[in-house]
């Protein structure tokens, strides 16, 4: 712990609503602890806002320690800001220098529109586990928990995808804002496990229809994907998803066909 | 008001299959003639709008974040119990059912907590089958670890992040639900009220948070699982959006409020660094299984901890509870801390704070096996702290964490307004005085996916089928309630005083955490109570919500939480002032054994304290509910 204080120049993308143009506000913060978490940093901000009657600035957020997935921000051009392998929630101001400017933007995406300021719609996230992103178990029809064995290494790869927490900074990091990493996680936790066999071809062909439809881009294995997510996750997933495609292509006959976009 | 618990007769193994079959049933054919309104989108919620929307019925769920994943079940870590005796280790149901009556300090309903054991079992199933990825053993059979309160292994777990994985299996079947188009999601929504027709509740008022409409929703039945009050201490280990807007304002319109001074404080947090604290982090209950709890035995020694050696450090929870050890109950722990540290014998630059210490499970098992089990726990306290506990040990410090009280519900799970169900953390019913570790997600889970989706077919048996014959969304009561709500957004609106919602929120946090916190007594409560209703004046004259009521306003959603918590506050206060006995994480100073531990008064409080709303500036009316120990004998905790 350190008692020392930051002075900053913040630099924050301002937009009314979702019809309106936005534009870059200027503020400067004063002694900001750097013990103090970045969205702390944007809280006393607000705080200051209010008091002197500007409205304050809308940002997702809502667990503050890394898991829900809410809260988002391109920080320096960076989602999640400098970190690796960390939300923005996570970022403590102990990583930045007296005297910094940080710009503050929110995720660019065509299929993520903004709402205000730095908030988004992320719902398209969401219509894409819609599409198939489940075991179509209905409660009650289970078996005992260990008739079906899974061996180690394979439930620990499928949690190693499962961890995704969906907050679309692989789609805000990507040129394309392709958002392979998350369908990706999703698509191989459940091709990895035999629960997920019996819906297997159907499963990624309508995922991977969905994402196509919501405006989703396309990967062009920059990887900048991986290295901003906050969970880590692999890009060898990616891959293991485009493998599952060819072969639900293979094998489906009712399953719609992938354009072609190359 | 009369509060029936209707707990099934006979013995207490048979009563849920007993009520089960006494049920009535709605025909399959039948069930799409029924709404049922779900609101919340955690554990209990998603289960059990996924639940009864496979079943037939419709469907609307509703949360205030972008997507049901966000729910805050998704932060809980260690994991979650059930009685399946893998570790043929002496389970049972019976095992787990005593474990946590006794773990909630013997206040909990005896009926409701045999039947959360029962149910146990099914819930890991049924994960399993949902694809959550659990830990395994090299076999491929499900791991298992200890948690705080039991001495068997009976928590199933997926790395710390066990919440998060239960909720995106409910999430997911709530997702395959909403693609079929059989439950209608509402995202960035907030329920703003009930509205009771003949004494039933038949809908709620929302506000969208992106327009700020305020939308009339009319149904057959409404569920509430929208979480604990935690957030009435401003800092806590919920998530930022946590609140008590919904059961409050149901509370309002006629549900009992049961038990709202049994809240947890949770013994293992990251300690508060300074006033610009948003929220505090929980450290998994699991990080026991391997840590040990110390301080320094003198006072005031503030050397670094390599410096003071093993003769000279108090590891006392092992000290006090040897049987039991660095896995005794929280409220237990946390208060042992405070005792530490209130002795001046606390760590780090605010002396409130404790060692948990890795270094002799480094030792023991090595660093791989340490990082395999809690990396993401130990990583998460790299970052908010800057220390590394591979080569230091954590500070920890109590905060709280969850809240036992809630709406009160009978054993179907309904409140004191029919129609009106209660699931999750947002009920009274299964933990008593305390929650024991690993509880909470199979409480969410047991009444979502394997309590409501039968009782609620029981009522809406009795309601109208026929579209004429239903409430509708143009009935008087719904424009009633609409002009009070809207009312409400108005002031708020209007009031452009000095002061910001945030600001009320700390000031009334710190109040309650002073007077209402890990220790309390008459005095410091009468003073919380003489001193809220100033906080309410000031608030209702002073807050300044800046922007406007037709789009997303986030400074006004908050102003209408924090109203809420101020009044809530009250009763909290109320309740902990007239409960005259500790027990569980409910602290009075007055009461306590020559050691320190709780002393409960089984003659005069071993009842539910239910309050019933009597309007604003009233004092509300206390319910009795007698609890009545069958299967268990009432007996001293003890852990030792």
């Amino acid at each position: 712990m350190s008692s020392q204080s930051l002075n900053l120049t913040l630099k924050v993308w301002r937009q009314q609503n979702a019809q309106s143009k936005g534009h870059l506000a200027t503020y400067k913060v004063k002694d900001i602890s750097v013990d103090m978490s970045f969205l702390e940093m944007l809280d006393v901000l607000n705080e200051r806002l209010i008091e002197q009657k500007e409205e304050p600035i809308a940002f997702d957020h809502d667990c503050r320690e890394g898991i829900c997935g809410m809260c988002s921000l391109v920080i320096n051009g960076l989602p999640h800001g400098p970190e690796g392998g960390t939300t923005t929630c996570q970022l403590h101001m102990r990583k930045f220098k007296d005297g910094d400017t940080i710009f503050i933007e929110p995720w660019r995406a065509k299929a993520f529109p903004v709402i205000k300021d730095l908030v988004v719609d992320r719902t398209a996230f969401d219509k894409i586990i819609q599409a198939g992103g489940f075991v179509s178990v209905n409660t009650g029809q289970a078996q005992d928990a260990n008739n079906l064995p899974i061996g180690k290494e394979t439930a620990d790869l499928a949690m190693d995808a499962a961890q995704c927490i969906g907050c679309g900074a692989c789609v805000a990091a990507c040129k394309n804002a392709s958002a392979m990493l998350f369908v990706s996680a999703k698509v191989s936790q459940l091709a990895l496990l035999p629960q997920g066999q019996a819906e297997r071809e159907r499963r990624v062909l309508s995922m991977v229809k969905t994402m196509d439809e919501a405006g989703f881009g396309n990967c062009s294995n920059q990887y900048e994907c991986e290295a901003s997510c906050p969970k880590e996750i692999s890009v060898g997933f990616i891959g293991k998803m485009n493998a599952e495609y060819l072969r639900a292509g293979f094998k489906s006959t009712s399953g719609p066909a992938r354009k072609s976009e190359d | 008001m009369k509060l029936d618990s209707r707990i099934p007769s006979g013995p207490v193994e048979g009563k849920w299959d007993k009520r089960k079959f006494d049920m009535k049933l709605v025909n399959p054919a039948n069930k799409r003639h029924y709404k049922v309104l779900v609101v919340g989108s955690g554990l209990a919620g998603s289960a059990a709008a996924a639940s009864l929307a496979e079943l037939g019925y419709q469907v609307d769920c509703f949360c205030f974040q972008d997507s049901p994943r966000r729910a805050h079940s998704i932060a809980a870590q260690g994991g979650i119990n059930a009685a399946k005796n893998y570790p043929n280790d002496g389970d049972s149901v019976r095992r787990l059912f005593y474990d946590t009556v006794k773990g909630g300090d013997f206040r909990a309903r005896e009926a409701n907590v045999y039947r959360l054991a029962q149910v146990s079992n099914s819930i890991i199933d049924q994960c399993v089958a949902q694809g959550v990825p659990f830990a395994r053993e090299y076999g491929g059979l499900l791991a298992n670890r200890s948690f705080g309160g039991a001495q068997v292994s009976r928590t199933f777990y997926a790395r710390g992040q066990t919440g998060q994985q239960l909720l995106l299996g409910a999430y997911s079947a709530l997702s395959r639900q909403i693609g079929l188009g059989t439950v209608k999601m509402h995202t960035r929504t907030e329920m703003l009220d009930i509205v009771v027709v003949n004494g039933h509740a038949k809908g709620i008022l929302t506000r969208d948070l992106v327009t700020g409409k305020v939308e009339r929703h009319a149904a057959d039945a409404v569920v509430l699982a929208t979480g604990g009050y935690g957030n009435v201490f401003y800092l806590s280990t919920n998530a930022a959006g946590c609140n008590v807007t919904a059961t409050y304002r149901a509370h309002k319109r006629g549900a009992a409020f049961a038990n709202p001074c049994y809240t947890q404080i949770h013994p293992t947090c990251i300690p508060v660094t300074g006033d610009h604290q948003s929220k505090l982090t929980l450290m998994s209950e699991s990080l026991r299984n391997d840590g040990r709890v110390w301080a320094p035995k003198a006072k005031g020694d503030k050397r670094k901890f390599s410096d003071i050696p093993d003769a000279e450090r108090d590891y006392f929870l092992e000290r006090k509870y040897p049987s039991y050890g660095n896995l005794c109950p929280r409220d237990i722990a946390s208060r042992s801390v405070k005792e530490a540290c209130d002795e001046g014998r606390g760590v780090g630059e605010t002396g409130l704070g404790v060692y948990l210490d890795f270094a002799d499970a480094i030792k023991r098992i090595g660093e791989p096996k340490v990082r395999e089990r809690y990396g993401n726990l130990f990583q998460m306290y790299e970052k908010i702290t800057g220390e590394n506990p591979y080569q230091m040990p954590m500070r920890i410090y109590p905060a709280v964490h969850y809240t036992m009280g809630g709406l009160w519900v009978d054993y179907d799970l309904m409140s004191s307004i029919p129609g009106l169900f209660v699931a999750g953390e947002a009920n009274f019913s299964d933990h008593g005085a305390n929650r024991l570790g690993a509880s909470a997600l199979m409480q969410g889970l047991a009444d979502g996916y394997f309590v409501l989706p039968y009782t609620i077919g029981d009522y809406l048996a009795g309601q109208p089928r026929a579209a004429k014959d239903k409430v509708k969304t143009d009935a008087p009561e719904f424009t009633a309630v609409e002009k009070e709500v809207k009312g409400q957004v108005d002031k708020l609106l209007s009031i452009k005083g000095k002061r910001t919602p945030t600001s009320f929120h700390r000031e009334l946090g710190r109040l309650v955490w002073d007077k209402c916190g890990m220790a309390r007594d008459a005095k410091g409560l009468s003073e919380a109570l003489a001193k809220i209703p100033a906080i309410r004046q000031e608030f209702w004259e002073n807050v300044n919500v800046l922007g406007e009521g037709d789009g997303l306003n986030q400074s006004l959603e908050r102003a209408g939480r924090v109203a809420d918590f101020i009044d809530f506050a009250e009763l909290m206060c109320t309740d902990a002032l007239h409960r005259n006995e500790s027990c569980g994480g409910h602290f009075r100073t007055e009461h306590q054994t020559e050691e320190g531990e709780a002393k409960r008064d089984d003659e005069n409080y071993c009842y539910v304290g239910a309050w019933e709303y009597k309007g604003a500036g009233v004092k509300p009316e206390l319910h009795k509910e007698k609890l009545e120990f069958e299967a268990v004998h009432l007996a001293t905790r003890s852990y030792k």
